[in-house]
């Protein structure tokens, strides 16, 4: 596959290049390898889903992609360049975002103060002037106030504006979070298990926001997620980890048939 | 009896209002929508153009005289434009209800026959699509919101805003063809057709006249002096007949503003935000939010809940009769406004409810005490009795003359009598044209004088000329010594108890009368931990004695108030049980939309109906249950029988 080449979905969309490329990334906790050579690459505008059992080594991957762990072997290049070893809010800057796998949310502020945070590293005015709430710094607040409210419209939250998130069941707080990853208007978003925990109606409604946030504003999304029925609706491609190391790539039939995955969700006599 | 002519210049068409609001009201605002948190607004002269250049579009998309137009989605101020623009030229609005399943949709859009659908969003157009292969009449599907829309086949789809711009665009050629349009219409032309949602048998399209629509609103605005500086939230469903002649009726008629909540959740808020000063709600609206006042006064400091306590009871003893402007001392006045100033004001605030001048509920009876509450914090809240045949209005509660056990006297220019079966027929310029495709259902329903019968059965109460309406006058029968038997009304006295959920009265045709009772669970549930009763199910509870101790209370109570009611006397209840589990659609005994089969509980509890009628003391019985998921189960219990005391009957009126 070539960098440029680009192709069309069967429902329309249209895949570009490769906007991240995993190149051999091993990743070890002292004499534990929690990922072992493990080479893919996410596409420009692309659903891809990272599957496997538990342990497998799904959410080191995500930590690696978004610059919290470093891997000691093996290189990333994201947008045709190597990267360098960098920090969570560089990664951020360069319009990587993220939600967790266990809801990391400010518990005790608002969902809109919480959606605004998202929008942290687009602030430009001095402290000085926020702190003062006045001038050019309360203009810069309603151009991005007005990005957030366009969000909660999106994600059908208006309902949840002022109320504290702490008090929101958990499949709210995972659309908050959605929200708020949304706010830093990523090219690349990554969700750690977005419908864990919820009840089937609210897989459903994740699902569709999804879908209409990588149709609408073409982001790219890299998905970790156990529900096989969901990886196969949404994602365009499939990796799946086993024990750090990589079983199958491909679309989401191709992955689903492999005996390599079926025998590592099953289990094997060894 | 509908001879009125049209009223001045020519104001006879929703279109023609429309102009007249444009020209004469110009810079008020007609239409707000919360969007992106911030209300927009939307003055009568931009709607105007919004709708002009709608119904420009219309005609681009070749939309003839006569067309239906299905409008599917909530309250949205480009759907009310919709309706308006289909009607300048010459179509038919038909609004349905957007929560309808796709299946419930099919029937209304076949049935009428829509050329064209105008979806709200993806899901409402996904749900058309659906079942757009059954409807050869279909053509076009026109949608709002553009959100998840992009991959869809475009060839019958198109965005309202984009419609609207081809409108605007050709308006050179095309303004002449609505202004001809426009000139054809008159009073008599259909306005809309609303579809009722029947509980036996398939939804029946009432046709609403201009005359019906514009001349039911100018009674209700002369009636409640409504103005052009009223203002009303827009939130019950569109396809509702209330909500076409508050929000296109009512409003083009003065011209008031019309208010759209941000979504269906955030309906509360925006009411606080907004604080209409004309509002509808159905009685479980008032009755939800008077729980939830309560529940949160539980959890205040004792100091508050004093204070509280204090100042409600005072206003319980004056408030209704300072808003009926009867006779109040001076001390009681004096004290009230301070009442209404540390506690009534800011709760009204908090109800969105503080510039309420007139605010009314129906549908269904309300509780005496939720009626009352509302009322002694100086909410003009009314009660009127109408329905879609009639453009809503057949009675109506005059200020100063307003009861929780009453529904009005007769709306102006509205006749009624009451038939040889009590039953309530009505004839008023408002009574609809006819259903639409069904001849029969109009003759059966209206009489060639025009004459419509309610289904309701009602007698006016002897002095003050106010009708009661007591239950449908099919399930109203006779007991054995002839006098009247009507269940809902009984019924409703008991549910109004908020430990009582549910309750079925028999006696049609019996000595006397006996009831079932469910308990609410989580009333029940809260006073019995209140009390240290123990319990672990629903069965538990149902049968525990005090619990019967305490229903018993409830029902005597309610055996003493209907032994002063002349017509009804005969329906004391003398013998009652507490059902071991509670009615439940799943098992077939309530219709979703929770209103109890007779014939089904007739048959499934036939020993139980036995035993409160053979004198025994208790009963065993085993009764089929349906899970959710469609397994059954059986579940036994034995029952204990309660004897009511009841009242002697007062005096037969003559």
């Amino acid at each position: 596959m070539s960098f440029d080449e680009s192709y069309t979905t069967p429902d329309g969309r249209t895949i570009g290049g490769v906007l991240m490329e995993m190149r051999n990334i091993t990743l070890r906790f002292g004499g534990v390898t929690a990922i072992k050579d493990i080479s893919f690459d996410i596409r420009q505008g692309e659903i891809r889903a990272i599957i496997g059992p538990n342990g497998a080594g799904k959410t080191s991957m995500l930590n690696v992609i978004n610059g919290f762990y470093h891997p000691q072997e093996g290189e990333i290049i994201f947008r045709g360049e190597t990267r360098r070893r960098m920090r969570p809010y560089e990664a951020a800057s360069q319009g990587i975002s993220r939600t967790f796998q266990n809801v990391a949310l400010f518990q005790g502020m608002s969902t809109l103060d919480n959606i605004m945070a998202g929008r942290t590293l687009k602030m430009h005015k001095n402290f000085f002037w926020q702190m003062l709430r006045y001038g050019p710094a309360l203009q810069e607040e309603i151009e991005h106030r007005k990005v957030v409210e366009k969000i909660i419209d999106f994600l059908e939250i208006q309902s949840i504006r002022k109320k504290p998130v702490g008090s929101l069941p958990y499949g709210l707080q995972k659309r908050v979070e959605l929200a708020r990853a949304l706010a830093a208007e990523p090219s690349l978003l990554l969700l750690d298990e977005p419908m864990a925990g919820m009840n089937v109606e609210e897989k459903e409604d994740m699902s569709r926001f999804i879908l209409d946030v990588n149709d609408e504003f073409g982001t790219t999304i890299a998905l970790i997620e156990h529900d096989m029925g969901v990886v196969m609706d949404l994602a365009d491609r499939v990796v799946a980890l086993d024990y750090g190391k990589k079983i199958a790539d491909g679309t989401p039939q191709e992955v689903q048939s492999n005996q390599a995955v079926i025998d590592a969700y099953l289990g094997v006599a060894h | 009896m509908t001879s009125q002519a049209a009223p001045e210049g020519e104001l006879d068409t929703i279109p023609r209002l429309l102009a007249r609001n444009a020209r004469t009201y110009g810079d008020k605002p007609a239409y707000r929508e919360k969007e992106f948190g911030i209300w927009q607004s939307w003055t009568w002269a931009e709607t105007e153009k919004e709708i002009r250049n709608l119904a420009l579009g219309f005609l681009e998309l070749d939309m003839q005289v006569g067309d239906h137009v299905a409008i599917i989605g909530r309250n949205r101020p480009a759907l009310y434009w919709a309706m308006v623009a289909a009607q300048s030229v010459g179509a038919v609005p038909v609004p349905l209800y957007q929560d309808s399943v796709a299946e419930e949709m099919a029937y209304v859009l076949d049935h009428c026959g829509a050329r064209f659908v105008i979806a709200e969003d993806q899901e409402q157009v996904d749900k058309v699509l659906e079942v757009s292969d059954r409807l050869p009449q279909l053509e076009q599907i026109i949608y709002y919101d553009k959100r998840g829309m992009r991959k869809y086949d475009h060839t019958r789809l198109n965005a309202l805003r984009d419609i609207q711009a081809e409108g605007a665009a050709g308006h050179q050629r095309l303004e002449p063809i609505l202004a001809e349009r426009l000139k054809q219409q008159d009073y008599d032309t259909t306005c809309v057709i609303l579809y009722t949602s029947g509980t036996t048998g398939r939804p029946k399209g009432v046709v609403l006249s201009n005359r019906n629509i514009i001349e039911s609103s100018r009674i209700s605005v002369e009636f409640d002096k409504l103005t052009v500086d009223d203002s009303v939230l827009a939130y019950l469903p569109m396809a509702w007949v209330g909500d076409f002649i508050f929000s296109v009726g009512q409003c083009y008629w003065t011209g008031f503003c019309v208010n759209c909540p941000e979504s269906a959740d955030t309906m509360q808020a925006d009411l606080k935000e907004i604080g209409p000063t004309y509002f509808f709600a159905p009685p479980r609206f008032f009755e939800g939010l008077l729980t939830a006042v309560m529940i949160r006064m539980e959890d205040a400091s004792p100091l508050k809940r004093k204070i509280f306590h204090y100042f409600m009871d005072h206003a319980k003893k004056v408030g209704s009769r300072l808003l009926d402007g009867k006779p109040v001392s001076l001390w009681d006045r004096l004290k009230y406004n301070i009442g209404d100033f540390v506690v009534y004001a800011p709760l009204k605030n908090q109800l969105g409810m503080s510039r309420v001048r007139i605010g009314y509920t129906a549908g269904e009876a309300i509780g005496p005490e939720i009626f009352e509450f509302y009322r002694s914090l100086g909410i003009n809240l009314k009660q009127l009795y109408g329905q879609t045949e009639a453009s809503v209005y057949i009675t109506i509660q005059p200020d100063g003359e307003v009861r929780a056990d009453t529904v009005g006297v007769p709306a102006p220019g509205v006749e009624i009598r009451i038939g040889d079966n009590g039953e309530v027929y009505y004839r008023s310029p408002g009574t609809f044209v006819e259903y639409y495709k069904n001849p029969e259902s109009t003759a059966s329903t209206k009489d060639p004088e025009g004459w419509v019968a309610t289904g309701d059965a009602g007698y006016f109460e002897e002095g003050t000329g106010h009708l009661k309406i007591i239950d449908r006058a099919k399930d109203v029968g006779k007991l054995a010594d002839g006098s009247l038997f009507a269940p809902k009304y009984v019924e409703n006295k008991l549910k109004f108890y908020p430990n009582i959920l549910e309750a079925v009265l028999f006696g049609a045709d019996r000595e006397n009368c006996v009831a079932f009772i469910n308990i609410d669970l989580s009333a029940v549930g809260n006073w019995a931990e209140r009390n240290n009763i123990g319990y672990s199910s629903y069965q538990e509870l149902a049968g525990h004695p005090k619990v019967l101790d305490m229903i018993q209370g409830h029902v005597e109570e309610v055996n003493a108030s209907l032994a002063t009611d002349p017509m009804l006397n005969g329906c004391q209840i003398h013998r009652f049980l507490i059902l071991h589990k509670e009615l439940d659609p799943d098992d077939g005994e309530m219709t979703r939309t929770r209103k109890v089969r007779r014939r089904i509980i007739d048959e499934k509890y036939a020993d139980l109906i036995q035993a409160l009628y053979d004198g025994s003391t208790e009963v065993s019985t085993t009764t089929e249950v349906t899970y959710e998921d469609g397994r059954k189960g059986s579940i036994s219990a034995t029952l204990e029988i309660r004897e009511a005391r009841v009242f002697p009957r007062e005096a037969k009126a003559a």
